[in-house]
């Protein structure tokens, strides 16, 4: 059987994972500068530090790289008993605060309202890449339960010295020591009082299997859930410091665009503090109204080459691939067999052309800021799922030294892999520096639209040979420019051509939740419905026919049959599915559509999903990330689309770009397999990618219409 | 400029603000009233709702001019000391929340909906809380947050809107 518990997968699937360059260089003199002082009472457990290559970040890996062996995190327990866990990852809605605190309970033995996480505080916490690639629950969550595991026998070492008597004989539960032969007892505060011990972690820890989980594994609520319902938790764009001033950033007419001439008079005459440097020009005023009326009162001019439009899109990304040329080696090519023989002999050869446009993110809270200098220290308290690439930025930014950077990262507003650069943060940090006074910025929605990034847009052409017998024999499957995130096949094909090719881009573009896995199983799992059309075999007969992998098999049955899959329909009803592997997880996604003959209009009915993620941390969150995953997925899969020209977003307001509204939810079930023989892995991505092309295999079975752009419907049936 | 006055979360106060600035902006920038959030600034998406008179309103369209002298009720009023308003405790049971951003707006039109509609269908919470955006997908949940609220009795009663 096969398992996939190898965590040494290749990175590919972070190629978009944007590692950006601060986007100003700003001319400030070298100042003195002083070294942030460490804080911590008792250290129990510390890592290795992260590895050189990994600290120095910025430059893009090369595809093929392993992810980092060294995953550093570490806890403190003080003298009060208290635990502090701290890790470089950041809480953006996904609830690692809490399921990291579970891990923590669990191998310490100690109650999680006395475990507090210390998150994405780059004076604070260890290093960290950065939160994405559904990396948390397979790499930190298990590091933290090694450490606290360490932590927990370390403690017990401290009590059988202090007995004299071997470590063995003692047990550790909810945050105590007991002998139990001669019925004593010391509490962790006990234990740790006065002492200033290091502990590294050693080589091999037996950790509790998840079998006998009691913390982790339950439906733990969020954690500090109270602070979010009573309005009172602090976001990036809530923060606030004594004398803050408010900041605004004049935006170019166009993308690329060089400032050519300003007129700055009134502005100047509003009592801001006005900022011209380079192409950067900004203000600071004692609320944003008055910022926002003194950027309004500039006059601009702005120069920029012409630019392409989305009108253009596909043709354009067919022309302007960048094979050859790419230096960081980004082509992909994934060669099996003889694909050219293998389809000439085929009963039946399939082909096709599916795209995907530009689409955002829609953080619902923007990019947001407050930066503050002390001398040439400067705190920056921003939206990031990268605080420590936005140190990076900000160094790079300011000419100083990233140990004279502290970026913290409050608990966000959501991210989706749209948040990983750090353009508020500089932007506040260089207005604070010339009003010497803490600057906040955040974004409107409109500059978030326009100047944030976008999910790449792509075009996926695929072949398909099949055999009268539904035996796929040849597959070859060439993506422009969308990402190779899940571009291999996970079906059994003797013969395979796989080709990623990048494009110069015309927008700016980047990571997204899922990347291009979900345009890639639209195509593969789309094909997959076109190649069994085509041999007569029913969709999921046939896929399971073609595929051996165990654990993708048992959600596409799991589902299928919470699905009532084989049932009969009614007229304008259609069923569809669509599944497959990422980030180390499984899903399978059954759709029921219904389509309105007269209107055209498309309403997704229910929507039933099986993902299987190793070992279940939190059944409750897991249900919510496979949920939320179905509602946001289906903004992509039906109507969201970025329209742009020369240089400009068109539909860059939520009044004009549709997100999934209360209106669009289909009735939702989600199976959980909970496999408890296998390590826990990410569930933030995976359970997207089933359900784009679970739709348009579902309408295509309602009213016989094969639908290969997404979105798929966005102003309806008829009028696509 | 002028004074305006303001009567929130049944406290009074007086800003020094122009009359024609968002309502969201004084609650935000000048009460240090930051639980209710900015998300599109147009009225599309719901983050900054709060109760005006006890009806849900988009605070970032709304003039700060035009509430004076109105009641106007902030998530941060809606608890009572300790205890959470029964449609805050259903949010909670229910999980009914990501990242938590949209929540706080999502809870004052919940809570204005009771008011009017104390044991609402699943489609008219659907068609009231449409103009509500939850990005990371909770809306199922919501749903049951906002059917489970219903039920609880004091949440018909009195207890939404302004106290």
């Amino acid at each position: 059987m096969s398992t996939k518990t190898n965590f040494e997968i290749p990175l590919e699937p972070e190629r978009y994972e944007l590692r950006e360059g601060a986007p100003y260089r700003f001319d400030l003199g070298r100042r003195d500068f002083f070294k942030f002082l460490g804080a911590g009472v008792v250290v129990v457990s510390v890592l290795r530090p992260a590895m050189v290559a990994q600290e120095s970040g910025g430059g893009r890996r090369r595809s093929g790289d392993s992810l980092p062996k060294e995953i550093n995190a570490w806890l403190h327990i003080g003298e009060d008993g208290r635990v502090t866990a701290y890790t470089g990852k950041v809480e953006i809605g996904q609830n690692i605060r809490t399921s990291l605190s579970q891990a923590v309970s669990e191998e310490l033995h100690v109650p999680l309202d006395r475990i507090e996480m210390v998150m994405g505080d780059t004076q604070l916490t260890p290093f960290d890449m950065g939160t994405f690639g559904s990396r948390t629950t397979p790499t930190m969550n298990l590091q933290f339960r090694r450490v606290a595991a360490a932590a927990r026998d370390t403690l017990v070492g401290l009590a059988a010295a202090q007995w004299k008597v071997d470590p063995q004989s003692l047990v550790a539960s909810n945050g105590t020591i007991t002998d139990p032969k001669l019925k004593r007892s010391l509490d962790y505060a006990a234990l740790t009082k006065g002492q200033r011990l290091t502990q590294e972690l050693p080589e091999e820890d037996p950790l509790i299997p998840a079998a006998d989980w009691k913390v982790a594994g339950n439906s733990t609520p969020k954690v500090e859930g109270r602070e979010f319902v009573t309005g009172k938790h602090r976001y990036p764009s809530d923060q606030k410091l004594p004398g803050m001033l408010y900041g605004k950033v004049l935006r170019p007419a166009t993308f690329d665009a060089t400032l050519t001439s300003i007129d700055t008079k009134k502005a100047e005459q509003m009592g801001v503090t006005l900022v011209r440097d380079g192409n950067f020009v900004g203000v600071a005023a004692t609320s944003s109204q008055a910022a926002e009326a003194a950027i309004e009162a500039m006059r601009a001019e702005w120069k920029s080459e012409p630019q392409p439009s989305n009108k253009d899109l596909f043709d354009y990304l067919r022309k302007n691939t960048t094979e050859g040329e790419d230096v960081t080696g980004d082509g992909d090519r994934h060669d099996v067999g003889s694909v050219d023989q293998a389809f000439s002999s085929a009963d039946h050869k399939v082909q096709a052309t599916y795209t995907v446009q530009y689409i955002a993110h829609v953080p619902l809270e923007p990019r947001a800021a407050v930066a503050k200098w002390d001398g040439d220290q400067l705190t920056v308290w921003t939206g990031t799922q990268r605080p420590f690439g936005v140190r990076g930025q900000l160094a790079e930014a300011f000419h100083i030294p990233e140990d004279h950077v502290r970026v913290l990262m409050p608990d966000m507003g959501s991210g989706y892999g749209g948040k990983h650069t750090g353009e508020t943060a500089i932007e506040a940090a260089r207005l604070a520096r010339a009003a010497k006074r803490p600057v906040k910025v955040v974004w409107t929605r409109e500059e978030e639209f326009s100047w944030a990034y976008f999910r790449p847009a792509g075009i996926i052409d695929v072949i398909g040979g099949v055999s009268n017998n539904g035996t796929i024999t040849a597959w070859e499957m060439h993506n422009y420019n969308s990402g190779s995130a899940g571009i291999r096949t996970y079906y059994e094909i003797p013969n395979q051509r796989i080709v990623f090719h990048p494009v110069k881009s015309p927008l700016r573009q980047g990571s997204y939740r899922a990347l291009a896995a979900t345009a890639n199983h639209f195509a593969r799992e789309s094909h997959m419905d076109e190649l069994a059309h085509a041999v007569k075999m029913d969709p999921l007969e046939f896929r399971l026919k073609n595929l051996k992998d165990e654990r993708l098999r048992a959600v596409f049955q799991a589902a299928g049959k919470q699905f009532g899959w084989g049932k009969s329909k009614i007229a304008g009803q259609g069923f569809g599915m669509g599944g497959g592997y990422e980030k180390l997880g499984n899903i399978a996604t059954f759709a029921e559509v219904s389509v309105d003959s007269k209107s055209g209009d498309v309403k997704v009915v229910r929507v039933v999903s099986a993902f299987e993620c190793g070992a279940i941390v939190n059944p409750d969150n897991l249900r919510n990330q496979v949920e939320g995953s179905n509602v946001q997925g289906l903004g992509g899969a039906l109507f969201e689309a970025i329209q742009f020209e020369n240089g400009k977003i068109l539909n860059g307001r939520l009044s004009q770009y549709r997100v999934p509204r209360f209106s669009d939810l289909p009735k939702l079930e989600t199976v959980l397999l909970d496999r408890k023989d296998i390590p826990s892995v990410g569930a933030g991505e995976c359970p997207m990618i089933g359900l784009a092309p679970a739709i348009a295999n579902a309408i295509f079975d309602a009213v016989g219409v094969r639908l290969r752009a997404l979105p798929l419907v966005p102003n309806g049936l008829k009028k696509t | 400029m002028a004074a305006i006055r303001l009567a929130i979360n049944g406290k009074n106060y007086s800003v020094d603000a122009d009359p024609q600035t968002s309502l969201l902006s004084v609650l935000r920038e000048d009460l240090d009233l930051t639980g209710s959030k900015y998300g599109c600034g147009e009225g599309m998406c719901g983050a900054c709702t709060v109760l005006i008179e006890g009806k849900a309103q988009r605070s970032c369209i709304t003039r700060v001019g035009s509430v004076s002298g109105k009641q106007v009720t902030t998530i941060e009023g809606l608890a009572s000391g300790d205890e959470l308003h029964p449609v805050q405790q259903a949010f909670l049971d229910a999980g009914a929340m990501q990242c938590g951003y949209c929540t706080s707006g999502m809870i004052m039109s919940a809570v204005a909906l009771l008011k009017k509609n104390p044991a609402p269908s699943e489609r008219d919470i659907s068609d009231f809380m449409d103009g509500n955006v939850c990005r990371c997908g909770t809306y199922s949940r919501i749903v049951s947050a906002i059917q489970k609220a219903s039920t609880t009795p004091v949440a018909a009663a009195a207890k939404g809107g302004t106290r």
